[in-house]
């Protein structure tokens, strides 16, 4: 069987994988890190989306094998070691950007990519389109829309917290 | 998904190797359209022939008055690259509007357009500025490659290496996606240059294909009202539960507007 070695959230692991094996079921079945989930599993709906050297990715349609050598950041990964939660993750608290929680982690994980990848800040209309990849049915997506545009503003340093970012 | 043997080729001439001593082996790179088709057991191969690894099939360069991008470049990075930003804004905006944020960073040129879905953006790019497709063993045009559903003009052992894109002096795309899927229902990707006008329809039959009539209506009269009075037949076009093929007939002419509109 082929051997996968990959950073996953900072610590070093080398897993035996199938051809098959994809990089949410070695996240989940091998790494025990059940935060991804698995919602449509055909790449429409973003509830497995995690960052590979740097870039969201769904990680359902991603072969394990294929991610050899990679760092991978999945939710379990962006909080610090202290607890301390990521803006964008304080921010989804802050706004009450979930209901049921289902399809939170990759919301997020899309959302640090996105606002990452937009340092001279995002409108709500480029929010709402840069989330096109992840489907939420609880929400109406609005409380999501106002937590990334509050969090950007703190992972650009503009604010210093994402409650100050609100008024 | 049945299980399949994995290898990673560092050189084209390694992956041709590959191909060719396994008749039911793969090519793969980002994996966006062949691993959900392995997921439905649509396609079994013995191998998948992983060519993200070939640093010689990557990146956008200029030449002359022709765009080359490798096969391995994700749309991403068509959308984002300066060079094809300069030179041909209609095509970094179809690869900007392909699936979501998350599908372009995996999803590669050479997969899109060797895959060759009715629903997919890129070969009306390459069929509406009369690419060049760059192959391990030759060079194929544009109008030579697109052979029908899912089919193109490439071997088994056959590796599609890049696409040359002659720079039009204007081009435009548009699209109709569904609203669940996000494929494409009917597209249209136009461009007037050293190919002559070009009118490049996708979605709406079995294959990206070449309008003719509008191509002769632009030709004298680059207007989006000049393909307005032309009418698509909608005799061999897709039909099913997401539009009939007079629906689509209709997109084809709304289509071609747009593009032409944004062609400028």
């Amino acid at each position: 069987m082929p051997q996968v070695s990959l950073t996953v959230n900072g610590k070093q692991h080398t897993v035996e994988v199938e051809g098959r094996t994809l990089l949410v079921e070695l996240l989940r079945e091998k790494l025990r890190l059940t935060g991804t989930h698995v919602g449509c599993d055909t790449s429409q709906c973003g509830a497995c989306v995690v960052h590979v050297d740097g870039e969201s990715v769904k990680s359902c349609t991603t072969l394990a094998v294929m991610c050899d050598g990679a760092a991978v950041t999945t939710i379990e990964g962006l909080a610090k070691a202290d607890g301390t939660l990521h803006p964008m993750q304080e921010a989804f608290r802050e706004y009450h950007a979930l209901q049921c929680g289902f399809c939170t982690p990759g919301m997020v994980m899309s959302a640090v990519d996105l606002v990452a990848k937009n340092p001279q800040g995002l409108s709500e209309k480029e929010i709402r389109e840069g989330l096109e990849g992840n489907l939420c049915r609880c929400t109406g997506y609005h409380n999501i829309v106002k937590a990334i545009a509050a969090a950007q503003e703190v992972m650009h340093g503009r604010r210093e917290t994402v409650a100050a970012a609100a008024e | 998904m049945y299980d399949f043997a994995y290898h990673k080729p560092s050189s084209v001439a390694d992956a041709v190797k590959l191909l060719a001593s396994d008749p039911d082996a793969k090519a793969v790179s980002g994996g966006h359209t062949l691993l959900p088709a392995l997921k439905h057991r649509l396609n079994k191969p013995t191998s998948l022939v992983d060519l993200s690894g070939i640093a010689e099939m990557r990146g956008v360069r200029r030449e002359g008055n022709a765009i080359i991008i490798g096969a391995l470049t994700r749309h991403h990075e068509v959308a984002n690259s300066e060079a094809v930003k300069s030179a041909i804004p209609a095509l970094a905006y179809m690869a900007q509007h392909i699936g979501d944020q998350q599908v372009r960073n995996r999803g590669t040129l050479g997969g899109s357009v060797s895959n060759n879905d009715p629903a997919a953006d890129y070969p009306s790019a390459v069929l509406g500025l009369g690419a060049t497709v760059h192959t391990s063993k030759r060079k194929i045009a544009a109008d030579d490659f697109f052979l029908g559903m899912f089919t193109t003009a490439l071997e088994h052992d056959e590796i599609l290496v890049a696409v040359e894109f002659p720079i039009p002096e204007k081009a435009g795309y548009a699209k109709m996606r569904n609203p669940a899927s996000r494929y494409v229902m009917a597209g249209a990707f136009v461009s007037k240059g050293p190919m002559g006008v070009r009118v490049a329809i996708n979605g709406a039959a079995a294959c990206v294909f070449r309008q003719p009539e509008m191509e002769a209506a632009l030709s004298s009269n680059w207007s989006a009202d000049a393909v307005a009075g032309v009418k698509q037949a909608a005799d061999d076009l897709n039909s099913d539960i997401h539009g009939s093929a007079e629906y689509r007939a209709h997109l084809v002419t709304v289509m071609a507007k747009r593009a032409v509109a944004a062609a400028g």
